[in-house]
């Protein structure tokens, strides 16, 4: 299916809250789950998952929801997933990721990192449009979700429970992880070029000396920054 | 020859001219990443094995490439292990910072190859894949991860002079 008729499958709402849901859990998401996320019933929600499985946007596998396995376990449960390929279409055509992908392989060869991450924390702090740094997490979600990346609070686990308590000391006790690479394509082939870039980028936009701050924390399948309130110790 | 492609694992060399000696302080943040990343490798997903001097923690030591060139030499099961590690782990802040400490390589500094598994590497054969890549580019004997190879690919090309010895 071409990229234009696989994103005009997203027109109908009900889809569109459907994939959007789903892409939102980071993980599998099964029928009954999405339905009721999307307020409709189950027959129509598998039939617009399946659509939006053909379409190419979803992945789709089978799990055993209750662990049993054999005769008598029942069937498995349909569960979907976000399909990994990108789709993108620009009228009229443009190719910047070709662009990217060349201008990352001259940087990476002249060893031009110090010029990239200074031209991405300009454009941070441009992109931030103003002088205070970013206030806190709630703010710094705001943003990176403006800018694709998909941010979600992480509680971390070597910090006592803080729930309940203010904003000020409740935030030392999560991060902010990201579940989009907006860079994906270049950050895959110039991983520490352009992920440098990315992080420099972010330090721009949330500012260095403020109360949240973005440091390196490369995981596999996720971005390789995370946000944290600058009162967390370093390790 | 199916046996022979499962058995296969991935060898890596990589080299880095240091910009400094290690004992200088321009590179301590490089030299106090050094046990961290390395025990993280240890137990990363995939991990076989990899190069130290004999009573060393790690092979910052042994200069076989040149007296300001270290080396890194490793064995994955798969090409994605070594890349999750190398980059999705703490390894990539070093990777990040590499120009704060090394010269920058006009020439490959990162080769790939397929040995057969329980085959550990030595630092001649390494330095050898390397100048392989360097005089003739990716190959199925030596390549990179741009221009990667399967160890089926590497196995069908290399069947008649593959190194049998451990």
């Amino acid at each position: 299916m071409e990229d234009i008729d696989a994103i005009a499958a997203l027109q109908d709402p009900v889809r569109r809250r459907l994939y959007e849901y789903v892409v939102a859990q980071g993980r599998e998401v099964g029928r009954n789950e999405a339905a009721e996320a999307a307020g409709v019933g189950r027959t129509l929600a598998a039939h617009h998952l399946d659509k939006l499985t053909e379409a190419g946007l979803l992945e789709s596998g089978s799990r055993r929801l209750t662990g049993r396995s054999g005769p008598g376990a029942g069937r498995p449960a349909k569960v979907y997933t976000r399909a990994r390929a990108e789709r993108a279409v620009s009228l009229p055509a443009r190719d910047y990721r070709t662009a990217a992908e060349l201008l990352a392989e001259a940087a990476e060869q002249a060893g031009l990192d110090a010029g990239l991450c200074a031209a991405a924390r300009r454009r941070g702090e441009a992109l931030r449009g103003s002088a205070a740094p970013c206030s806190g997490l709630e703010e710094a979600l705001a943003m990176l979700a403006a800018r694709g990346y998909e941010p979600h609070l992480e509680s971390t686990a070597s910090i006592q429970d803080a729930e309940g308590a203010k904003e000020t000391t409740g935030e030392a006790a999560a991060v902010v992880r990201m579940r989009n690479c907006p860079f994906h394509a270049v950050a895959e082939r110039f991983p520490p070029l352009v992920c440098g870039m990315n992080l420099a980028l972010l330090e721009g936009l949330l500012g260095t000396d403020g109360p949240v701050r973005a440091r390196m924390d490369a995981r596999p399948g996720a971005c390789c920054v995370v946000v944290e309130s600058s009162k967390t110790n370093i390790h | 020859m199916t046996a022979s492609v499962h058995a296969a694992h991935l060898a890596q060399l990589n080299v880095a001219t240091l910009l400094h000696p290690l004992d200088d302080p321009r590179i301590a943040p490089f030299v106090e990443m050094l046990d961290p990343v390395n025990t993280a490798a240890d137990g990363a997903p995939g991990f076989v094995w990899r190069l130290v001097e004999e009573g060393a923690a790690d092979a910052t030591a042994l200069r076989p490439a040149g007296e300001d060139v270290i080396i890194n030499l490793t064995v994955w099961e798969t090409p994605e292990a070594l890349w999750d590690f190398a980059y999705r782990s703490g390894h990539l802040e070093a990777m990040r910072r590499r120009r704060e400490w090394f010269q920058r390589h006009v020439e490959a500094h990162l080769v790939l190859w397929w040995v057969p598994a329980g085959h550990l590497p030595t630092v001649g054969e390494a330095l050898e894949r390397l100048a392989d890549l360097r005089a003739h580019g990716p190959s199925p004997r030596a390549f990179t991860f741009a221009s990667s190879y399967t160890a089926a690919e590497a196995a069908q090309h290399l069947q008649p002079v593959r190194p049998g010895k451990p």
